[in-house]
């Protein structure tokens, strides 16, 4: 135990130390010092409970180097940080925090080690000049077996699932695919480059603004909501009409 | 409102006042009304008022169901195509189609509502019974028939021509043959396409769609990769069909060697890199929902789920074989290969696979 503390609180000054050592240099490119004290601030009041007071995990939250900062941001800006209560599956949510406060803990839980960064707006936006077609082959072979045809998510194993792509930014998808977050495994960028991300990405925005010229999507998850209204809808108004067709007329 | 009601007089044409009105001669021609069930009269049967109000529920229904046809005629031409509205609950939609759609539903099931309407408050509805006929024919009908038989099979002789008999016995007996022969093109039967992939020793393992080669410092942990076989599109275009694409698609994994519980031979990862064939060994479902904290591998189709952190094997759902293994390591350049072919057939089972 009194190792464990030893060890805690040489690892406390080793970031105090590399903070004052980076201060200058950081203090030219622009307020990064400021924005990881934010982030410290911020961090120890809404996350430390769970994860730790460095980051290191308890029995409540695992440990955080490591994960980098675009992790944060796709946990954060998504809601699903800080979760509402421990379960198989966090839930997207509104965000507690706002954009400068989720940068502010990104950066500083970036401090505790090395991770994919938060893609750069450039990268993020390229999917407007992907192809559409190629983003379709991609997505199909990569992301419908979880997330399905249309994007709208399915059920996984023991109450997991993966979640529906209709609210997903592009660059929260960016994220998701570089950092694996919970069930989903990790797309990184040398096996899944991203000329192919931003195809995918291109891809995921044409099906959330389709329309749907038949009427009805149900979700669009295949045939089991589309049995289940038949089941339901159509072979309840039969019942009801053979009811009304066979009751007596007084 | 319901009185009792004799049943034996309902028919009678010749009381007056009684409504349904029907002629002798239809009369006599209806099906018998059945004795001693209670017949209860509707309202309408006793009030000249309700009738003529069931009367006009009944033409109110099939006047809706005309306003119906018109709005589609009409809609068909007035409303454009490309119209787009948005309807609660159903979203962004063709106006057009919308329209349509209500429109012809609603004109066809009001002349049924209608109908239905109709018969029940004013048409007849005493309880009648129809006797069942007797299946066998009269008797006389029945003789008839087995003398014009016998009289046939005199006249054609078959029993004295005992040559003619034989050889359209034989005939008959043959003709079913060709049918059991045209069950040949159903093949020809696979000869050992079941059993072997494109994979094979060196074979560079490429990323499906793109076929880039992989380098396993590229592969962090808890990535996952769709793959095939570097030669996969020369044999795609040779073959012209995608037999192949569909027997070789592979998946790799990362995981921590530490996690690995076995394989299905000694070092058949790659520093933790792990291939299993990509198809389900259930009825051959592409399968790649990979949760990375698990391990588990969840086939959409059935919910098998395999444990690649434990040989591929099943661990739920209707699956009975584990998931065949692809052993790997890397070439000199540093290149993921593949370092033998599978060894045992991918996908579901069949026949001829044995154990």
């Amino acid at each position: 135990m009194l190792v464990l503390f030893f060890a805690l609180g040489l690892v406390s000054i080793g970031f105090t130390g590399i903070n004052k050592l980076v201060t200058p240099a950081a203090a030219k490119i622009g307020s990064e010092e400021t924005l990881v004290d934010k982030g410290s601030a911020l961090f120890a009041e809404g996350c430390s409970t769970c994860h730790g007071l460095n980051g290191q995990g308890t029995s409540d939250g695992p440990t955080l180097a490591g994960v980098g900062a675009a992790a944060v941001h796709f946990q954060v800006s998504t809601g699903r940080m800080p979760m509402a209560a421990p379960g198989a599956q966090v839930m997207r949510k509104k965000p507690s925090y706002n954009e400068a406060e989720t940068l502010a803990l990104a950066a500083y839980i970036a401090t505790f080690g090395p991770g994919p960064a938060i893609p750069s707006e450039e990268q993020v936006n390229e999917w407007q000049n992907a192809s559409l077609a190629e983003g379709g082959e991609l997505f199909r072979t990569n992301c419908a077996q979880c997330h399905n045809f249309a994007g709208s998510g399915g059920a996984l194993t023991n109450g997991k699932y993966a979640p529906s792509l209709g609210q997903a930014t592009p660059l929260q998808i960016y994220e998701a695919m570089i950092t694996g977050p919970q069930s989903m495994p990790i797309f990184s960028d040398k096996t899944l480059t991203p000329e192919s991300k931003a195809a995918i990405i291109r891809y995921i925005q044409e099906l959330n603004k389709s329309e749907n010229p038949g009427g009805m999507d149900l979700g669009r998850v295949g045939p089991v909501t589309e049995g289940l209204v038949l089941w339901v809808v159509g072979l309840g108004s039969l019942i009801i009409f053979a009811v009304w067709i066979g009751a007596r007329v007084r | 409102m319901t009185e009792k009601f004799d049943i034996n007089n309902t028919f009678d044409p010749d009381k007056e006042n009684q409504a349904p009105k029907i002629s002798k001669e239809v009369a006599t021609k209806l099906p018998t009304a059945a004795k001693g069930v209670d017949h209860y009269l509707r309202r309408t049967d006793t009030d000249p008022k309700a009738a003529r109000r069931a009367e006009l529920q009944v033409a109110t229904l099939f006047g809706a169901s005309s306003f119906f046809t018109l709005v589609f005629l009409v809609s068909f031409v007035a409303i454009p195509r490309e119209k787009k509205i948005a309807v609660s609950l159903i979203g962004v939609t063709g106006a057009q189609n919308l329209v349509l759609g209500v429109s012809f539903g609603f004109a066809i099931l009001l002349i049924g509502i209608g109908a239905i309407h109709w018969a029940k408050k004013l048409m007849s509805d005493v309880e009648i019974v129809q006797e069942r006929k007797e299946i066998k024919p009269a008797d006389d009908v029945q003789q008839e028939a087995l003398a014009a038989f016998r009289v046939g099979a005199e006249e054609s002789g078959i029993g004295q021509r005992k040559l003619i008999r034989r050889s359209l016995l034989g005939a008959l007996a043959l003709f079913p043959l060709p049918f059991v022969v045209m069950l040949r093109d159903l093949g020809p039967a696979p000869k050992g396409e079941l059993r072997k992939t494109a994979w094979e020793e060196d074979l560079h393992i490429v990323t499906d769609i793109t076929y880039q080669k992989i380098r396993p410092e590229d592969i962090p942990v808890g990535n996952l990769i769709s793959a095939m076989p570097e030669n996969i599109m020369e044999i795609q275009e040779e073959e012209q069909n995608l037999n192949e694409r569909g027997k070789s698609a592979i998946l790799l994994v990362r995981m921590r060697p530490e996690e690995i519980k076995s394989q299905q031979g000694p070092d058949w990862d790659y520093q933790g890199i792990v291939a299993y064939s990509k198809i389900c060994t259930h009825v051959g479902c592409p399968i790649a929902l990979y949760e990375q904290r698990t391990h588990h591998l969840l086939c959409p189709c059935h919910q098998s789920t395999f444990d690649l952190a434990d040989s591929g094997q099943p661990i739920f759902g209707p699956a009975a074989r584990r998931l065949p293994q692809l052993a790997i390591t890397v070439d000199e350049e540093g290149y993921l290969i593949a370092r033998q072919g599978f060894q045992e057939p991918v996908g579901p089972s069949f026949w001829e696979r044995g154990a």
